[in-house]
């Protein structure tokens, strides 16, 4: 019982990074109809962004506020990422939108290939770790000499986590921004006709998309404390599968998706094998999609003659 | 004339804050990545170090790049754009395309000889091995690809899962039972078609992206498979030792009963690998033979009937099931086939070899080519294998950069902008005409948007 608590807590933990990073997918997936494959090179870019700014504040600027320190970093991270999905956007998908379907999947693997090498020879192809930013931990409860813990990093992920994504859920439902997205979903010609600039709501898009992954690459950075230039292919493709299984196109679906996701490698890690978690997530996304094609929350896919 | 001279500095203000806006943006851009550099001290700690000279040359080449590209290369582009289309293409043309194939093949099957006579068996190593054999083993990967995503139109990013299954097929059945290389090829390919088959059976159902990410699955699995099953594969340790093809029974070694010495020549590693220069060549063309010919039977036109329509095609009264698999088993077998000949090669192979890259850069080659052009395959292969092998010889450069300049690592950093900026400039691949194998009264090429190769319905939009 006490076993299966702990694996719940770090389940809902890597759970909400992947939520974060599935949401930029099914963001995407949802307005233009793509797959970003470079959505998980995104997330370790940021990461990486996150990792140099935690390092001139605490090392150059010498601020030992941990809670100041973070705050910064995420800012950082979430200004400069999504500065560059916005670049990505505009020279690598833009003008393919409207061409065959498989175009701007080439041109997302082609730039998810060019980021994760381009971080390695910018920064080199060791793993960067950072000594733990924040420790200490709460105990739940204690049984059979097993203490159930929730650290304070893990509840700092929670919260934040859960922070943003009401502030996304109000950005998306309650905004002019949100309110153009959702057209733009629907139809785009019909959205133009009616004023909306589908260009920038792409675009913005994008950024939001961005900035979601910068928040995961950060947690990510906070959680393990270490980070390497191919970490963003295997988070990459667990997140794309929470959005699939959750219903790609449907938000709330990618959060439900990415816990599962989570709670799935972390359950699988304990209780199975750990060499095979992988292969559990793959199969979980195999399975989805031939079984449940339109996923937990989606809308069912109608092909039309 | 004045008016001319005030446009003209109208264009050239405007091209300076264009280019300043670039630079700006650059800057912001490469600032985190570029500007500062993680490094370990002593006691092993993460510090940073600046590298302001490095990020200034990034900003002012956007910059100036940005401003020679206003100001020059775009009136530039706009001026050719207005120019007429001739309707009619120049005469030499269709001489050239009527004489390429004969011509190409004739110089691929000379190349290793005239290497061999011109460069000696020093020199002449790499470029048959490096160039000959590397890139007729994409080519050929290419074309087989090419039977499931450009004829039957279905996306597949994990075809490097058959290759795998190919290779280990060979290095296992060949060091258990010790078969030679000419009876495991055929029983390669047909393992691999039977997990064509397999694989298959699930994914029915699916199409498009969808279809592209279960496959991508499926490839994935198959590697962490071999990785994670130490007992049968050895893990990441992979398999050594693999036997190396022989000569119809005549081993290529410097011994009594070898090549060499059977022929009455003198030893050369060379001989090895212009054998298995003829074998990849064979085997690829084989494939290309293959494809073109089942191109024109039921099944080919099946194919082609379900990218174009699904719906259409089940109301023809064509199974469905039956045409997807027998596609993923065709690709698959070429894949096995590649696979083993790659194993016999290598005489060492492991899941390094079988990663998500390779199925990204097989679909690259078959995407950039022209998806569904034979002849696209073989210059996208030797575009993106031969200009990233290419790097590997750029060794001037270490002269220019200073001596801890290493082209290699940007192999891959290159060749993926380049299958970005190959697919901006033509999105419909580097050949984009297609030639129909059912027509009226005379063969024409048509443009690819007509065909509708990896283009998957979408239920809205």
């Amino acid at each position: 019982m006490e076993y299966f608590v702990q694996q719940l807590i770090n389940g809902i933990t890597l759970g909400s990074i992947y939520g974060l990073i599935a949401i930029g997918y099914t963001m995407v997936f949802g307005i233009i109809g793509m797959v970003n494959f470079a959505h998980g090179d995104v997330f370790m870019v940021s990461a990486f962004i996150a990792l140099i700014a935690f390092l001139i504040l605490t090392t150059w600027l010498g601020i030992s506020s941990i809670a100041l320190a973070l705050f910064i970093v995420l800012l950082v991270a979430m200004t400069f990422t999504s500065l560059i999905n916005w670049v990505i956007e505009r020279v690598a998908y833009r003008p393919l939108r409207g061409s065959f379907r498989l175009a701007p999947l080439i041109s997302a693997i082609g730039m998810s290939i060019f980021l994760s090498n381009f971080v390695q020879v910018a920064q080199g192809p060791r793993n960067k770790s950072i000594p733990p930013m924040i420790q200490g931990e709460f105990v739940l409860f204690n049984q059979n000499n097993f203490a159930v813990t929730l650290s304070y990093k893990q509840l700092i992920i929670w919260s934040i986590t859960a922070v943003l994504l009401f502030a996304f859920w109000y950005l998306v439902t309650k905004t002019r921004l949100g309110r153009a997205q959702r057209a733009c979903e629907q139809d785009q010609k019909m959205a133009a006709l009616v004023g909306v600039d589908v260009d920038r709501t792409i675009s913005m898009t994008f950024v939001i998309a961005a900035a979601l992954a910068a928040v995961a690459g950060t947690m990510y950075l906070v959680y393990y404390g270490v980070v390497s230039f191919s970490d963003g292919f295997v988070p990459g493709v667990k997140a794309f599968t929470a959005a699939v299984l959750g219903g790609i196109g449907s938000l709330p679906g990618a959060v439900v998706g990415g816990l599962l996701i989570g709670l799935i490698e972390t359950f699988w890690s304990a209780y199975f094998s750990i060499d095979y978690k992988d292969v559990a997530a793959f199969s979980v996304l195999a399975i989805t999609l031939i079984f449940l094609p339109q996923g937990l929350f989606g809308r069912p896919d109608v092909e039309k003659v | 004339m004045a008016a001319g001279a005030q446009s003209g500095r109208v264009a050239t203000t405007g091209a300076f804050r264009d280019a300043a806006f670039t630079g700006l943006l650059a800057f912001a851009l490469f600032l985190p990545l570029i500007g500062f550099l993680t490094g370990v001290n002593g006691s092993n700690e993460l510090i940073l170090t600046t590298r302001w000279p490095l990020l200034f040359a990034f900003v002012a080449i956007a910059a100036i790049g940005r401003f020679i590209y206003v100001l020059a290369l775009k009136p530039w582009l706009a001026r050719r754009a207005q120019q007429p289309v001739r309707a009619e293409a120049p005469a030499w043309r269709a001489y050239v395309t009527d004489w390429i194939v004969p011509f190409a093949v004739a110089l691929v099957i000379a190349y290793p000889l005239v290497i061999f006579f011109t460069l000696g068996s020093n020199g002449g190593q790499k470029w048959i091995d490096n160039f000959g054999i590397q890139i007729l083993i994409y080519v050929m990967l290419g074309w087989g690809l090419n039977i499931v995503v450009g004829l039957a139109g279905l996306l597949d990013l994990g075809y490097v899962a058959f290759y795998a299954v190919g290779a280990y097929s060979y290095a296992l059945l060949a060091k258990t039972f010790g078969l030679g290389f000419w009876v495991l090829l055929p029983l390669a390919g047909i393992l691999s078609s039977f997990w064509g088959i397999l694989l298959g059976f699930p994914v029915l159902r699916l199409r498009g992206d969808y279809l592209a990410i279960v496959t991508l699955a499926f490839g994935e699995i198959i590697r962490l498979v071999l990785i994670n099953w130490v007992a049968l594969t050895n893990g990441y340790a992979g398999i050594i030792g693999i036997p190396r093809p022989t000569f119809f029974g005549i081993p290529f070694s410097a011994a009594d009963n070898g090549f060499a010495a059977v022929f009455g020549l003198q030893f050369s590693p060379l001989y090895r690998i212009i054998f298995l220069y003829y074998v990849i060549l064979a085997l690829a063309l084989l494939t290309c033979f293959v494809s073109l010919r089942l191109r024109r039977l039921p099944i080919g036109r099946a194919w082609e009937a379900l990218r174009e329509d699904e719906i259409a095609c089940r109301s023809l009264g064509i199974n469905t099931t039956n045409t997807k698999l027998t596609a993923f088993a065709m690709g698959a077998m070429f894949a096995g086939f590649a696979g083993s000949f790659f194993a016999a090669r290598e005489a060492f192979i492991s899941p390094e070899s079988f990663t998500f890259i390779e199925s990204a850069t097989i679909l690259a080659i078959v995407v950039l080519g022209g998806m569904g052009s034979q002849i696209g395959v073989v210059i996208a292969a030797i575009v993106m294998i031969g200009g990233s092998e290419l790097l590997r010889q750029l060794d001037f450069l270490k002269d220019i950069f200073g001596p801890g300049f290493d082209p290699t690592q940007y192999r891959m950093l290159l060749f993926g902008l380049a299958m970005v900026l190959i697919m901006v400039w033509r999105p419909r691949g580097l050949i984009a005409t297609r030639t129909p194998s059912v027509f009226l009264k005379q063969r024409k090429r048509i443009s690819a948007d007509l065909v509708k190769e990896g283009h998957a319905t979408r239920g809205r939009g």
